[in-house]
């Protein structure tokens, strides 16, 4: 091991935390919001990385510029999966059916995806996944460095949005509490629907650099979606801070395992730390410690 | 719980013990196989979650555990195939509860929403354990013992074991659900604060319950195994079979004793049908996802509940209508009150 190698896997890790940190972003929204968790994210994300791959490949649009098609494009997706199966859901075991529902659509999707692209394994390509850039002595793909500001960008129009806009303080409104939102006249309903939409479409960035720096079919959507509720569970389910920051760490981390030690107890150790993390603090880290969940 | 009577359940068991020596093809008893397995993992996985409102989505853990009990231990003592190996399912299943001791240790410190995602992440890394491991053989996986049995009776006796699985898990559901015990892990799901201000030792209960589900689940992996005769980790610890389980008691009912039999009779069947017809594998997850997905919409509560509540509503209107016949009076007076609620108890979660 030398220090060059660790500075490579932390910065790998800052750089592709941060997309990991958008894509968890909209799980742990959805779940705020709506106590529902969206198994589906895993394979949402795969399914705009091929949106992206499908508008390089057979239109020659580059893949950040096709953002502006891919990103409606899945908002649609959410809002249309909303309103036909989440607002069905009712009754006390909601949270458990919405885990069987959004499975269900991902088997849905994982089929169609491999009917279309079949299950070869692809990866996004473009002059910025080639090319390198020199930093702290270590040469990275453009497309880290790119990525890394997407994410930022989107994260941070993302905050604005919930901290600065009358929308958004609905948004935290429902979030914090669902009745007492609708009672002073916030339309729950329409909040849930929208930031259900808003969840879906970040998975449509986060997608297209997921698809540029790892090689991808169906299936990865797997390993993708474990990651993303490891990393909403350790930073406190509903907590969007959390998620940013539990992100960052556990990539960071995995890489860093993954270099000291062997890629192949990086994703070991990346369980493993929710393990310990929530022996500690069963709420995560920046969870609220609700006293009476029914 | 909606009552269902005695003479329907040996029935039930008449037909199902009977039905290897009527339908013979290998094919369909295999079948058989699979969907009793199946009935007896969601049997006692409603024990746990059904009755406690705690959904697992880990319970290949426990199904992983117990195959690779069966396929360790009779690859390592060197067993010779065949009907000696029978004694390693409840070994299986000793083991499965082990692992479920620690496992249910660190996902039961949370609620309920939580827990579904740590029983996930829990499951996640016994896999890559399993995978990564080098007592486990790795991705290659381990083929046991060849059991020396003609073709044509190979199914049969995994039939009949299979078969006192379910049996089991059953008698030990309703025993629970009978049980002092049972209540606690129901009251726990009506409402845990509640159950905890009455004195129900809460941690106690979850922990013990979710435990003796591993019990069942344990022995049907072991049994899978040796029926199967070469694991892999992939296909012992796999992410479908945490879902596929859970389903099962949702699509039959729930938290209901009948309800997890039918799930799993109906669903592994056509699932297992399915795969045999479709070779295709992308059509195949196509079509499994939109059953999941009708089902899950159309029959929320569930077949047993809605079934059960059809029955319910089709008596009263029968002597509804008898009572109208007879007396014009009171069929006026019961219009005043028209919908009375009769939904059995094992329909309102």
């Amino acid at each position: 091991m030398n220090s060059s190698a660790l500075i490579h896997a932390i910065l790998d890790g800052v750089l592709t935390g941060s997309v990991y940190a958008l894509m968890a972003t909209g799980l742990t929204l959805i779940f705020g919001v709506m106590n529902i968790i969206n198994v589906a994210q895993g394979i949402l994300v795969i399914l705009g990385a091929y949106l992206s791959y499908s508008l390089s490949v057979h239109f020659g649009i580059d893949l950040f510029v096709g953002l502006i098609i891919t990103i409606p494009t899945l908002f649609v997706v959410g809002i249309v999966v909303e309103r036909f199966f989440m607002a069905r859901l009712k009754g006390p075991e909601r949270t458990s059916m919405s885990i069987l529902v959004t499975y269900a659509i991902s088997l849905i999707i994982e089929g169609a995806l491999n009917m279309i692209y079949s299950i070869n394994i692809v990866q996004l390509n473009a002059w910025y996944v080639n090319r390198s850039f020199r930093i702290f002595g270590i040469y990275l793909p453009y497309i880290y460095l790119f990525g890394f500001i997407l994410a930022v960008v989107l994260l941070a129009s993302l905050y604005v949005m919930l901290y600065r806009t009358r929308f958004g303080a609905s948004v935290r409104a429902s979030l914090a509490d669902q009745v007492s939102a609708a009672l002073v006249g916030i339309n729950v309903k329409r909040v849930s629907t929208i930031c259900f939409g808003l969840g879906v479409a970040v998975t449509a960035a986060g997608g297209m650099v997921y698809g540029a720096t790892n090689a991808f079919n169906a299936s990865t959507s797997y390993d993708l979606i474990s990651r993303l509720l490891t990393i909403i569970v350790l930073g406190g389910m509903g907590s969007l801070g959390g998620a940013l920051l539990a992100a960052i760490l556990m990539v960071t981390l995995g890489d860093v395992v993954a270099v000291v030690w062997s890629p192949i107890w990086s994703s070991p150790t990346f369980f493993l730390v929710l393990v310990v993390v929530l022996s500690l603090r069963p709420q995560g880290l920046f969870g609220k410690q609700s006293a009476r969940v029914a | 719980m909606s009552k269902v009577k005695p003479s329907f359940w040996g029935l039930g068991l008449a037909a199902l013990a009977v039905f290897p020596l009527i339908v013979t093809n290998p094919t369909y008893t295999s079948i058989g196989v699979f969907a009793l397995l199946f009935m007896a993992c969601a049997t006692s996985w409603n024990m746990f979650s059904g009755y406690s409102g705690y959904v697992s989505l880990g319970s290949a853990i426990f199904y992983g555990c117990g195959a690779y009990t069966m396929a360790l231990v009779s690859t390592h003592v060197h067993m010779a195939g065949g009907a000696a190996q029978f004694w390693l399912v409840p070994l299986g299943g000793l083991v499965a509860m082990v692992v479920a001791v620690p496992v249910g240790a660190i996902a039961l410190r949370v609620r309920r929403h939580t827990f579904v995602v740590i029983t996930i992440a829990l499951f996640f890394v016994f896999q890559l354990l399993a995978i990564n491991a080098s007592f486990t053989g790795g991705a290659a996986g381990i083929s046991l013992p060849l059991i020396p049995w003609l073709f044509n009776y190979y199914n049969l006796p995994f039939y009949y074991v299979a078969l006192g699985m379910v049996i089991f898990a059953t008698v030990l559901s309703a025993l629970v659900r009978r049980s002092r015990f049972g209540l606690q892990l129901l009251a726990i799901r009506d409402d845990e604060d509640r159950a905890l201000g009455l004195g129900v030792r809460v941690t106690a209960v979850k922990l013990t319950g979710f435990t003796m589900s591993a019990f069942t689940i344990g022995m049907a992996g072991a049994l899978y195994a040796m029926f199967i005769g070469q694991i892999y980790p992939q296909f012992v610890f796999e992410p479908n079979f945490d879902i596929t389980v859970a389903l099962m008691a949702f699509l039959g009912g729930f938290g209901t004793l009948l309800g997890p039999l039918l799930g799993g009779l109906i669903l592994e069947s056509s699932q297992q049908y399915l795969t045999l017809s479709f070779s295709n594998g992308s059509l195949y997850l196509i079509l499994f996802g939109v059953l999941f997905l009708l089902v899950i919409l159309f029959m929320p509560q569930g077949i047993v509940p809605a079934v059960s509540k059809w029955w319910v509503g089709r008596g009263e209107k029968r002597a509804r209508e008898s009572q109208a016949g007879t007396a014009v009076s009171t069929a006026s007076t019961m219009k005043a009150n028209p919908t009375v609620d009769h939904a059995p108890a094992g329909a309102k979660p």
